[in-house]
């Protein structure tokens, strides 16, 4: 496996930001060694001349899988609003977003 | 009353409960008996409601073909009303509003659900030591990993405090505990069964599959569960289809194929050895064994580990402390509600595929990381298309070693997936694959079960429940419990 590709240095802040996901300094350490070398592991693909092979998204694939356009029931609001770990007069709280 | 023995088959329990010897009610106290007694040890459950299923035990249709069998559920497949959490602090507080498909479809065949299994954190792991709750241990030896992700599912079976569970695979999450633990674990082909109400890991590799002790057991199971769900389109419209009709019948003229890159150095010996006897056993029992290729091979891990994370990503940007589960009570405003729920409700290993998963989506490393590993895919896939052109069934080792210490691997995750090299082909090609017992390897001076891995082409589950219940019955590895819970 060759070692000389510049993608192997992962900054791990920026992802993690992207992922909304807040990380530890000592958690940014161990994720950017642990993924360096998963990335390392990866590069093997590398090898393989994938010219002319189309992507495979879903092993077994169906098309337009559509149904009726039709108005079936719901779960009950208050359901739904039952697992939300805070809600109010039938919506999702939030903190507030605009000033 | 007469009592009932644990490790009972699912047909012969059946029999049992039709003929009055035992009641539903006495079976469900019965396994409840024995998780208390047994299950401190070994923490295959989360958790039971007990009074829940007993309720359902009570009223349960005898005449139908699961009729008041109690079924343990892997903790990301939804159960109305129990709680649910995909073994994750992010997910406190969760109750599932629903029935999965499978749930549903297991109750209509008179089925109890009974216990959530405990399992690796959204099904990210091959030990269960990643559970937010606690780890799961062997029953063959408790300082050793049951496997995972479904260990709870696996480890509740090999210890008899299930008849039966559901787990899910991914990547081999059913067939590895399965074979670390020593049961039956069945994936079945992409499609076969719907994931509605299954929480997603990987949209494109996951299935909904049974454990059980034998491989009828298992194909009782997907009887109830396969079938078009119009509530995933994923899933398939094919004709019905009874998976018990070829159990019974020989080996003769079935070709098993024996690909050359699986049976290589690095193996661990007694699992090698146990592997090559099963196939003399085969081939004893009528089958035609052709060597085969699966050139690429090699590359599975790597194309696995990006698609898998790429769409665990994708998936797990829903847990986002607004609609469902936990909300951190650091949060001052909706971009550090995320951040901070996220960072507290995530283990390590989720977070770690979370930003691998975002890395090799990110712009300017798309192309060279998840399309390539997309056209790979198109390869793998097409190796197996290839080999079933001349064999009926794929037959491997599941594990290139039988099950570890807890805490060995928890420091280096490539070596941990490394070890999935048997198994996450099948689910990247999205064909079936099947593991059951074939044997023992010493391990540090302990037996520790070996199991078989039959692969088969997609829709081919019949036939490969047929080569493993002609295999399971020529031999008594099915038979064998582990000491400690005879």
């Amino acid at each position: 496996m060759s070692n000389n590709s510049p993608h192997h240095t992962i900054d791990v802040n920026y992802l993690a930001r992207l992922a909304r996901l807040e990380v530890t300094p000592e958690e940014v350490e161990i994720f950017g060694g642990q993924l360096g070398r998963i990335l390392n592991h990866v590069e093997q693909m590398n090898k393989l001349d994938i010219s002319g092979i189309e992507p495979t998204a879903h092993a077994i694939t169906v098309f337009d899988v559509i149904r009726e356009d039709g108005i079936t029931e719901s779960l009950p609001k208050e359901t739904i609003l039952g697992n939300a770990p805070r809600s109010a007069n039938g919506l999702f709280v939030v903190p507030k977003v605009l000033d | 009353m007469s009592s009932f023995t644990p490790f009972t088959s699912i047909a012969d329990t059946r029999r049992l409960l039709r003929s009055k010897e035992i009641s539903p009610v006495e079976l469900l106290e019965a396994v409840e008996h024995r998780i208390a007694t047994l299950d401190t040890k070994i923490g295959a459950y989360i958790e039971r409601d007990v009074e829940a299923a007993k309720k359902e035990a009570a009223s349960a249709d005898l005449s139908k073909p699961l009729g008041g069998i109690p079924i343990g559920i892997k903790d990301a497949i939804s159960v109305a009303g129990q709680p649910l959490q995909s073994a994750s602090r992010i997910l406190d507080g969760y109750t599932a509003p629903y029935d999965a498909t499978a749930v549903a479809r297991l109750r209509a065949a008179g089925a109890v659900p009974f216990g959530r299994m405990n399992m690796d954190e959204f099904a990210m792991g091959s030990s269960t030591e990643n559970s937010a709750f606690h780890p799961t241990r062997n029953p063959w030896d408790h300082d050793r990993i049951p496997g995972g992700s479904s260990g709870g599912s696996a480890a509740a079976v090999a210890s008899g405090t299930a008849l039966a569970t559901l787990g899910s695979d991914t990547g081999g999450s059913i067939r590895q505990p399965a074979a670390l633990c020593g049961c039956v674990g069945l994936k079945p082909t992409y499609g076969r069964v719907s994931r509605y109400g299954l929480i997603a890991f990987a949209s494109s590799l996951d299935q909904i599959g049974p454990l059980t002790t034998t491989v009828e057991d298992s194909a009782l199971l997907l009887n109830a569960m396969a079938g078009k769900d119009p509530h995933d389109s994923t899933s398939l419209e094919l004709p019905d289809e009874d998976f018990t009709a070829e159990i019974g019948r020989d080996l003769k003229g079935l070709r098993i194929g024996i690909p050359k890159e699986y049976f290589v150095d690095g193996m661990e010996p007694g699992v090698r050895t146990a592997v090559d006897a099963a196939v003399k056993q085969l081939v004893s029992l009528g089958a035609e064994p052709v060597e085969i290729s699966l050139p690429h091979t090699e590359y599975a891990v790597a194309v696995y580990y990006i698609i898998a994370t790429a769409e665990a990503s994708a998936n797990l940007a829903r847990f986002d402390g607004v609609r469902y589960g936990r909300r951190s009570p650091e949060a001052k405003d909706l971009l550090s509600l995320y951040e901070k729920t996220r960072a507290e409700g995530f283990g390590r290993e989720v977070k770690r595929r979370i930003i691998l998963g975002t890395y090799v989506l990110s712009s300017g490393y798309y192309d060279a990381y998840y399309l390539r590993a997309q056209k790979v895919r198109t390869l793998i896939r097409r190796d197996f298309d290839q080999a079933f052109t001349k064999v009926d069934a794929i037959i491997s080792p599941t594990s290139p070693e039988t099950a570890f210490r807890l805490g060995e691997k928890t420091d280096d995750p490539l070596k941990m997936y490394l070890a999935d090299i048997f198994t996450i082909a099948t689910n990247l090609a999205g064909i079936c694959g099947l593991s059951l017992p074939c044997g023992f390897s010493n391990r540090d001076g302990v037996d520790l079960p070996v199991g078989l891995q039959l692969l088969g082409r997609p829709f081919g589950e019949s036939r490969l429940l047929r080569i493993g219940h002609a295999y399971e019955r020529s031999t008594d590895w099915y038979k064998r419990r582990p000491p400690q819970s005879a």
